[in-house]
This record gives structure tokens, sequence and C-alpha cells, in this order.
């Protein structure tokens, strides 16, 4: 065999592993489209039908009247839009201090900022509990955005690219030009910082959207119910009928595939740049 | 899994660091905006950072359950917590889960990012399809993953059949209820790790792996004397993020066997545990101390597997190829 036979072989060889981990990876998210669209008597069919049905509408009528899953679904945009709009405010503006000024006691700040990224939330989950009763937030979506607000992890991935995307030199020309801080802001650094922007927002987006744990401990009220929490009982409640809530897992996740796909490629770069820069 | 995970600067050239002016040259309301433009990270941090850890120091030594009188324990908290089968079972349960997800996971991360960096087609498709697990939501990953484990009309148990095999009751044996639980960590988190690999790969210098072509190295020798120890800052990033993401496994056992994590609290994790006692029995100083002991031992195990990972690498580069 020559060289280039060989280089051919091992081309296919690798496609094929390749597609088989694809596979693996897609399977899941077929197996739930499949089990949405049929029957529950279908799916405890021996042996099972490995193709989608036709019922995929009427499952999800089953859902919406089961569970106020339209309902859990709005609070749920509500919250992920509101979060993701405060931290690329919050860090950025943070960020950009950072970044570009000087200021008394500035590295002091930065490091005591770093520093938090070490703490787990778990330790601090049974107190913030009773910090959010003590303020009447128990049930209330305050108490998922508040603190989710503004954190270290943006601020640092931000100052970062700052560093390097804003140029001092443009900055003092908006400053002859008479910009205070916040113009400077505005008009100069956020058009530059667009793309981490982007990369920030889509991250903040799905974890807020994924969130379960801390909605499941705050959130006591069903009608301010989050998607995650609704969808875990809608699993717990109606244990028999899997063709329905498998139509309700379809409905969670569908959102958060297309803000996937609408910045993937910036994202996926920017995620391990992050790493290896580490 | 919550973000702490300190990953994520964007490929660009860190410019020579620059700040405009001094601070004498700063007017009061410019220092004034600064500083207000970087308060509300302390103020929030202050109030749901900083503060609950005090407090939560305070509680684990309080007998409470949120409701009634708070009354002082001393360390009978503790004292009960090293005394706890249950506690200590949590425990054995994650690491046993940690143990079997995290190194095929990486395993595998890393065999995918050595493939995807051949000269192929299609590898920013193949970066897409190996990322959507991690971008999914646990709940309805759970959910699916309940049902293909599922013991009597599973999916995989319907498969084992049909092979006429012997099915197995994975959600009620105790290891059949920690593999389907690290199925989904794999599942979840190996592309994650496979895009974080391939940029550490491709940032390998070419020539290297022309000089071992050269010398006539095998593909295996490539992999495990170059490729290995040329990734290990990465290894041991992903090594750390993936002991913190296991230690605080909640929602994959959660929603596949419930709070009490299943039969004979196989599935319980430590997270899961503090979960169950602070809010389903309402022992809120039991929970704290709960936080704290789970602190200490994910402290611990970070601190070995940076050692570790550390240790291997610098054997690694002696006997051969250096960093």
């Amino acid at each position: 065999m020559n060289a280039v036979a060989a280089r051919r072989v091992w081309s296919v060889v690798t496609h094929v592993l390749l597609l088989l981990g694809v596979a693996v990876s897609i399977f899941p998210f077929y197996w739930m489209f499949v089990m949405a669209s049929r029957t529950t008597q279908d799916i405890f069919k021996f042996p099972p039908e490995l193709l989608p049905g036709t019922h995929l509408l009427e499952n999800f009528h089953k859902v919406f009247d089961s569970v106020n899953l339209l309902g859990s679904t709005a609070n749920t945009i509500f919250v992920a839009v509101v979060t993701t709009v405060l931290v690329l405010f919050f860090d950025s503006i943070a960020a950009f201090a950072f970044a570009k000024f000087d200021f008394p006691a500035k590295n002091l700040l930065f490091v005591v900022l770093l520093v938090t990224f070490m703490i787990p939330s778990q330790l601090s989950t049974v107190p913030s509990f009773v910090i959010m009763a003590n303020f009447g937030w128990v049930g209330s979506f305050q108490a998922l955005i508040v603190p989710g607000a503004v954190n270290a992890f943006g601020i640092f991935l931000l100052r970062q690219y700052a560093q390097g995307a804003v140029s001092a030199e443009l900055l003092d020309a908006a400053r002859i030009d008479g910009c205070n801080f916040w113009r400077q802001y505005w008009h100069v650094a956020v058009p530059l910082l667009r793309p981490a922007l982007a990369f920030l927002g889509i991250f903040t987006f799905i974890n807020a959207w994924n969130d379960y744990f801390w909605p499941l401990v705050v959130l006591i009220d069903p009608g301010r119910q989050t998607l995650q929490v609704a969808l875990s009982q809608l699993n717990g409640l109606y244990n028999t009928d899997y063709s329905m809530v498998m139509a309700g897992t379809l409905l969670a996740v569908i959102p958060l595939i297309i803000v996937f796909f609408l910045g993937a490629r910036q994202f996926l770069a920017d995620l391990a740049a992050g790493a290896v820069k580490q | 899994m919550t973000t702490t995970t300190p990953i994520a600067a964007p490929a660009q050239a860190p410019e020579e660091r620059r700040t405009t002016g001094s601070h004498a040259g700063r007017s009061k309301s410019e220092l004034l905006s600064l500083y207000l433009a970087i308060s509300p990270f302390y103020i929030l941090f202050a109030i749901f950072g900083l503060f609950p850890i005090g407090f939560s120091l305070y509680l684990s030594f309080q007998n409470w359950n949120g409701i009634g009188a708070m009354k002082f324990v001393g360390l009978a908290q503790y004292q009960f917590m090293l005394s706890d089968p249950i506690f200590w079972k949590s425990i054995v349960n994650t690491f046993q889960i940690w143990f079997i997800s995290t190194i095929p996971m990486l395993f595998f991360a890393l065999v995918i990012a050595f493939m995807l960096n051949q000269q192929i087609r299609g590898r920013s498709a193949y970066r897409i399809a190996y990322f959507i697990p991690n971008v999914t939501s646990i709940v309805a990953i759970a959910i699916i993953f309940g049902s293909i484990f599922s013991n009597n009309f599973g999916l995989l148990n319907a498969a084992l059949e049909g092979l006429h095999l012997d099915t197995v009751e994975w959600l009620n044996t105790p290891w059949g209820i920690k593999v389907a639980i690290a199925a989904m960590v794999i599942w979840r988190w190996t592309g994650y790790n496979a895009i974080i690999y391939l940029a550490g790969l491709q940032a390998i210098p070419t020539e290297l792996y022309e000089a071992a072509k050269v010398d006539g190295a095998s593909l295996w020798q490539v992999f495990f004397r170059i490729t290995v120890p040329l990734l290990r800052p990465i290894i041991l990033f992903t090594v750390i993020t993936s002991t913190i993401g296991g230690m605080q496994l909640f929602t994959e056992p959660q929603v596949l066997v419930g709070n009490g994590g299943g039969p004979g609290s196989e599935g319980t994790t430590m997270v899961l545990y503090l979960y169950q006692q602070a809010f389903i029995n309402n022992q809120f100083g039991y929970g704290a101390a709960i936080g704290w002991g789970l602190f200490v031992i994910m402290i611990l195990f970070s601190l070995i597997n940076w050692r570790l990972v550390q240790g291997a690498g610098n054997r690694g580069s002696r006997k051969g190829v250096r960093a």
C-alpha cells in the first residue's frame, strides 16, 4: 500500500470514528423526538419503535393542559433575558474601568474579585435562602436575578479582551473631545467589545435558562416556576405519560439550540481560546 | 452546574498594558465614576457572597429548622456529620461517579481532539455537533437518560434483550445508578473538553510532528510522547474543572432517582445530600455544616489532582520531550 492510499484509508477511518461520536452525541435528541411524537403505548412496545410517529402536536397539547408550561417558559425567558442584560452592563462597565483606567486600590480590588472565583456556591446556599426569606424575596424573580446580575467571570473575561481591543489613543481622543467616563464607555468601548459581549451574552443566557438548583430552592409558588423546575415536576407527576414528558423536554431544549446555533462558531472559538490562555 | 469555571478570554494578543492618565490627573468626579462602575460587583458580592459565608459558619453551630428559634449546639453538627453514614456514603458515591465519568470523558475528549486536529474536512461542523450536548438543559437530559436506562421498558434493556443478553435493573442496583449518572456526565462534557483540547493541540508547533514523522515515530508514539506531554497545562485545566464540576453534581441524580438518591441512597451525591437535609428536612444548621464539609473536600481533592497531574507531567518531560 503506497502512502497516498494509506492516507486515504486513515482519513476514512477517522471520519467513521468521528461520525460514530456524533451519532452518540445526537442520539438522545433523536430519541427524545421519537418519544415526543408517539403515544405512550407505543413507547412501551417491544421491540421499541425507532422511528418518529405522528402524535407530536397532540402531545404538546397535553403538556400545555397539564402544567403551566407556557407560563413557566415566559418566566424563564424573562429571568434569562433580564439577567443577561444586567450582566452585560454591570460586567462591562467594571471591566472597562479595570482595563483602561487607574485609580487607588485598583490592583487590590481586582485580586479580591479573582479570589471570589474560588468560592463554591454550595457553601452559601443555606444562608442565601435565609437572606432571601428575610428580604421577602422567596418565590420572586428578584431572588434569581439580583444575586447573578454581575459576576467575576464576566468582568475578568471582558477586562482581558478590553485591554487589547480598546486602544488608549481612541480613549485619549474621546477625552480631548470632552467625553467623560460614561460616554467613553458607551461610544468607544461598547462597540469595540461587541464580540466579547456576544460570547458572554450567549454564555449567560444558556446558564440562566438551564439553572435548576437555585430556582428549585427559591421558587416555591407553582405560578412562578421556571421551565426547568416545571419540567422536573412534569417528570415526577406524570411518570407514566412518557410521550407528554418528552414533548415538554423538547420544548425546553429547542430555544437553547437556536441561541447556540446563532453564535456557535465564534462561541466555540472564544471558549477554547480562554482555556488555552490559562 | 453553576459557572465557577474561570474559562474564556478571547484570542486577542494582549497589548502592552496602557492606562490613560495617572491618579493625580483625575478629577474627583471621574474617580467617582470609576468607583461607581466597579461597585455593583462588590455590593452584590458583599450581600450574596461574603455575608452568607460568615452566616453559614454561624449557622453550622446552630440547630435550626428555619422557623423556630436557633439553638446553639457548638460542634455537635460537625460531630454528627462525621458519624453520619449517609454523609460518608454521599462522599463515596460522588467520588465513584467522578472516577467512572472523568477518566473515560477526558480520554474520549483527547482522542476526538487528536482526530479533529488532522487535516480533516468539516471540522467546524464536527465541533458544533460535539458541543451541542453541553448547551442542553440537564433536567431534560436526565429525563431522557432516565427513559433510556429505565428498568422495564428502557431502550438499553430492550437492546440487551434483542441481543439475547441479560437485562440490568439500572436504576435499582448500586452500580447501575452510578453508571447511568456517569453516562450523562460523559455525554454532556466530552465534547466540551474535546474543544478545549483541540485549541491546545493547535498551539503545538507542527515542526514537532514533522520531526517525529522523519524519525519514523508511530501514531501511537506521537500521541503519547508529543501530544500528551505538551498538552499538560490544558489537561490540568480540564482535570481541575471536572473535579470542581464533579464534586458539585446535583441535577443529574436528583432528576434521575429523586431527592432520596434512589434505592439504598446509591445516587446521593454530596450536594444532593446537602439539598435533602437543608431544604427537604429543614435542617438548616446541618445543611450549613455539610456545605463546609463539602468545601474542605473540594479544596483537598483539587490540590491532590493538581499535584498528581503536575507530577505526572514533570516525570514525562524529564524522560523526553520538554514543554
